[in-house]
Parts: C-alpha cells; structure tokens; sequence
C-alpha cells in the first residue's frame, strides 16, 4: 500500500577539523504519494543532504525516513535518482542505458518485455531517434532525458531529482521543466526536487519546502494551489507572480542570515 | 513532438549528411598527409645516413650504407637465422608480458578492493617500480641459469609494475557517481564489478599493455645482450664479436621497426575500445 514519505526527526552531522557540523536537524516532513515536492534553500542548507538520506546514500545520525513505512536503509530501485551531472553511464548506448536496470538481477524482466519498455520510455522522453547514439554524442538535456527514462525504466515509486537541470541553458531548462511535467502527466512518480530555481520549484510543484541552514532544517512549507497540467504560460499569471515572490522573500531572508 | 523541438535545433537531415561527407573527405586528406610525413621523416634519416658517410662524418667502415644493411637483411632472412632470432624473441616478450599483465589486473583489483592489501603493498610497489628489470637480469641468471626461465622471469617483473601501477591508479579514479547511480537501479556486487567497474576500466587496462609492451621490448633485448643463443639481442652480440656492422645496425633497426608495430596495434585496439569517450585533444 502507497503511504508515500514519511521524515522523521531526521538529523546528520558531519565531524569536521573545527569540529561538528550540523548538516540537518531535526527535519520532519510528510509527502503523499503523487506529490512534487520541491526543496530550495541557500547552499549549505542541506538540501542535498536531505535528498541523499532518502536515496540511502547517506544515513541519519538521528531520527529516520521511511518509504510506505520501511525505513531507508540503502540505495534501491524503488528511489530512483537523477543526477545534476547526468551519470548515465558513457560506455552504453542510449538503449542500453535506459534498458541497464531492467536487465539487473533485481528487477525480474522478461526479456520481450524489455524492449518494450525501453520504446516506451523513450518515446515519453522524445528520444526514440537516438537510440544507438552514445552519451557523448548527446546535448545536456538530451543526456538528462536519458537520465529521466532510465529511473522511470525501472518502475520506481519515487524520484529524487539533485538540481537535474542546473546545468542546462535557461532555453533548455524550461523546455526540459514542461516535458517532465508531461511525463508526470502520463506515469504518475511522487517526486522530491532539489532547486535553485524558485521559478522553477513554484511551477512544478505541490508544494515548496524553504530550508534554512545553520543547522540544515525545514523553515517554511509552502502549498501552490495552481492546477496541472501547467504550461509555461502560467509563469506569468498572477497567483503564480503572487506565490513566487512569497517563497523568493522566505528565500531570500535565509541568504541575508547566512551571509551575517 | 518533443523529438522536434530538440532535432529543430540541428540541421535537417540531407545538410547534415552533407556535412558528414565534408566531414569525412577533410578526415582522409589528413590521413595521406600523415602517411606522407611519415614516409618523409624516415627518409630524412636516409638521407642524413648517406650523407654523413659520403662526407666522411661518420667513418664508412664502422657504418654500414644503408644498401648493405638490406643486403644483410635479405641474406639472413633466406638463410632463416631472421625467422628464428625474431620468433625466440617474440615468444619471451608475449609469455612475459601475458603473465605480467594478468598478474598486475588481479592485483591491480585486490590492491583497489581491499584497504589492508593496498596499505601492505603500496610501499612495496613505489620501491620495485623505481628498480629498473636490467638490474635483476645478472641475479635472475644466477638463480635460473642463462636459460628461459630467467629471462621469462625478468620480462614478467617489467611488465608486471607499470601495468599494476596504470590500472591501480585507474581504479582509484573511478567517478563515484556511476556506482551511484547503479545502485539506485538495484545492482548487485557482481554486477557492480562487471557492468560498472570493468567497462571504466577497459581503456586503462589497454593503456598499461601498451605501457608495458614497451618496458617488456627494452629489457628483452638488454637480456639477450646480456645472455642468449637466439633473439635479436643475440644476434647483435653476435655481428658485434665477428666485427659485422652491417647486422648489428640491422638488428637496431629491427627492434625500433617491431616496436612501433606493436604500438600501433596496441593503439589501434585502443580506439575502438574506447570509442565512447569524449576524445581530451
């Protein structure tokens, strides 16, 4: 049964040379099955942290997050992440990145079903013409959109996206913004995204959640209650305007405290 | 439609294969031009060859003309005392190398996997790769006799350090990031290690043959100087003690021939092995 992510009085300290660092305290939060949750922050927040202890790369000194009730206890194939650098792998195919997972021991496919699989999502990314290309013969948000297929290959519950188009042009980045939108639209992920973009974390998601730092925690959690399917029009509509600069002042805030 | 807007941005399709024959005619006319400087540079030596024995700069009697180098050349290779020199040769370089590549993998491996084995062995690597293989040659002779054994031993150690300490390196400097991302696909150890490290490391593993395959032709042919019957090395010490100078210049062009052959194997592997990186110019 989908209980979606449950944080719980999550902490993480690091032990540094001028002593212990604070990454998050006790960071609680509940985020429904289906939900696009986004996280901004000044750097050093925490957010990156966050996102790392639900992919069970990194685990908490303090308290637990859990996925449909089962604590995080590693990586698995029910988390599926998307990496700002891409890391799809550059000695595959784009076919045979996205079909990797699928051929693993842990994710029983049948063979036929493979291909398949592979088209579809393929197809959902817009890279069906490129399925022999090798990664470096891909643009960045080409090489993103390979990234999207081979977590969404795998069937995962959630996706945890680490400021995946960070690295993109702006031209790109809003393009890449509406389409996963649409691939949303059609396979339904809960979604955790990691931001610098408040435009960007106001238009895709549910809701926004403004981390403050020193320690890392949760300072605001704010609902954007504008409907789907959004197009890039709506960036300019008023109550998108009103809600943007609302989370821009929290944001904004938090950078002058760091700064002092 | 998504296809569209991203294929939009390049140009369509017939200019683009228009571009691709450009591509490829600019890419074949540099291929000549560089067979031809090749060509060019050896004869710039022949030329300095020749010249330097009709001028009296070096004395024609110690330098053989390069007409009675190839004179020698095809008088050996009919007698097949060539054949048999090269052939005992060429069998200690590939057994010597082949055993030093293999060992330096598994323990390139061992030392990357476990911290115990890397901290043991890390002082006993920097020590042995700064000992040159010539110098074991006169204490290998001793213990095996001047027989194969001793040179096959010799040959192992010099490909074995430089090949251990390329694919060491290589394993140290995995981009972590990929191991990451597998893992949130659901591998499991094995897979992590075939699909995961070994692709990485494939490019690095063909750079140490080409390293080694190197230090290996060196010392193979300082251990034949040293102790042989047959081998290009033997043949040289040979010419050297009858006085025959065209054989022994021979045999020097011989072994630089052979080795850039091997290299320009090894390179050639190289590039289709490693057809999916980006290329660092």
């Amino acid at each position: 049964m989908e209980q979606g992510i449950l944080i719980e009085g999550v902490g993480v300290t690091y032990q540094t040379a001028s002593g212990t660092f604070e990454a998050l305290k006790d960071v609680n939060l509940k985020i429904e099955p289906g939900e696009f949750i986004s996280i901004v922050g000044p750097s050093g927040c925490g957010k990156t942290t966050l996102l790392n202890v639900l992919a069970g790369f990194l685990k908490s000194n303090t308290g637990q997050a859990c996925l449909d009730g089962n604590p995080i206890k590693g990586p698995g194939p029910e988390r599926g992440v998307v990496f700002q650098q891409y890391a799809i792998f550059p000695w595959l195919t784009v076919v045979e990145n996205v079909a990797f997972g699928l051929k693993l021991s842990a994710n029983k496919t049948a063979h036929d079903r493979i291909d398949e699989i592979v088209d579809h999502f393929l197809e959902l990314v817009g890279l069906q013409d490129f399925k022999k290309s090798y990664p470096k013969e891909l643009s960045g948000g080409m090489k993103q959109r390979v990234a999207i297929a081979r977590a969404y290959a795998v069937n995962p519950q959630v996706l945890l996206m680490d400021e995946p188009f960070g690295a993109l042009d702006a031209q790109t980045r809003q393009f890449m913004q509406e389409s996963l939108l649409d691939i949303l639209e059609e396979e339904k992920k809960t979604v955790v995204f990691i931001t610098h973009g408040v435009e960007e974390a106001t238009f895709l998601s549910t809701r926004v959640v403004v981390m403050a730092s020193k320690p890392g925690r949760i300072r605001e959690v704010i609902p954007i209650d504008i409907p789907y399917p959004r197009k890039a029009s709506v960036k300019t509509a008023p109550e998108f305007v009103k809600i943007r600069a609302e989370i821009d002042k929290v944001v904004r805030e938090e950078f002058q405290k760091q700064r002092q | 439609m998504k296809s569209q807007k991203e294929g939009g941005l390049m140009t369509n399709h017939s200019s683009r294969n228009a571009v691709i024959q450009t591509f490829k005619a600019v890419k074949k006319r540099q291929q000549i031009e560089k067979i031809g400087y090749f060509i060019a540079s050896f004869v710039l030596v022949l030329v300095v060859w020749e010249v330097g024995r009709a001028t009296h700069l070096v004395n024609p009697k110690l330098f053989p003309s390069f007409a009675a180098v190839c004179k020698a050349f095809v008088q050996f290779l009919k007698d097949g005392t060539l054949i048999a020199h090269m052939y005992a040769s060429f069998v200690r370089v590939l057994i010597g190398f082949s055993l030093g590549i293999v060992a330096a993998v598994i323990l390139g491996f061992l030392i990357g996997w476990f911290r115990v084995i890397r901290l043991i062995v890390d002082p006993l690597v920097s020590f042995f790769r700064a000992l040159p293989p010539i110098a074991l040659i006169p204490l290998m002779i001793i213990f095996f006799g001047i027989g194969e054994t001793s040179k096959i031993i010799v040959l192992t150690y010099a490909s074995f350090f430089p090949a251990l300490v390329v694919i060491y390196q290589a394993l140290i400097g995995l981009e972590p990031i990929y191991g990451r991302a597998a893992q949130t696909l659901g591998v499991n150890n094995w897979e992590m290690f075939h699909k995961i490290i070994l692709p990485q490391l494939y490019p690095h593993i063909i750079t140490a043959c080409r390293v080694s395959l190197g230090v290996c032709w060196a010392t193979l042919v300082a251990a034949e100087l040293i102790a042989a019957q047959k081998g290009i090395g033997a043949m040289m010490v040979e010419a050297q003690n009858f006085f025959q100078m065209a054989p022994l210049v021979l045999g020097v062009l011989l072994i630089g021939a052979i080795s850039l052959v091997m290299d320009s194997i090894v390179r050639a592997i190289e590039r289709r092995a490693t057809a999916w990186q980006e290329k660092r110019a």
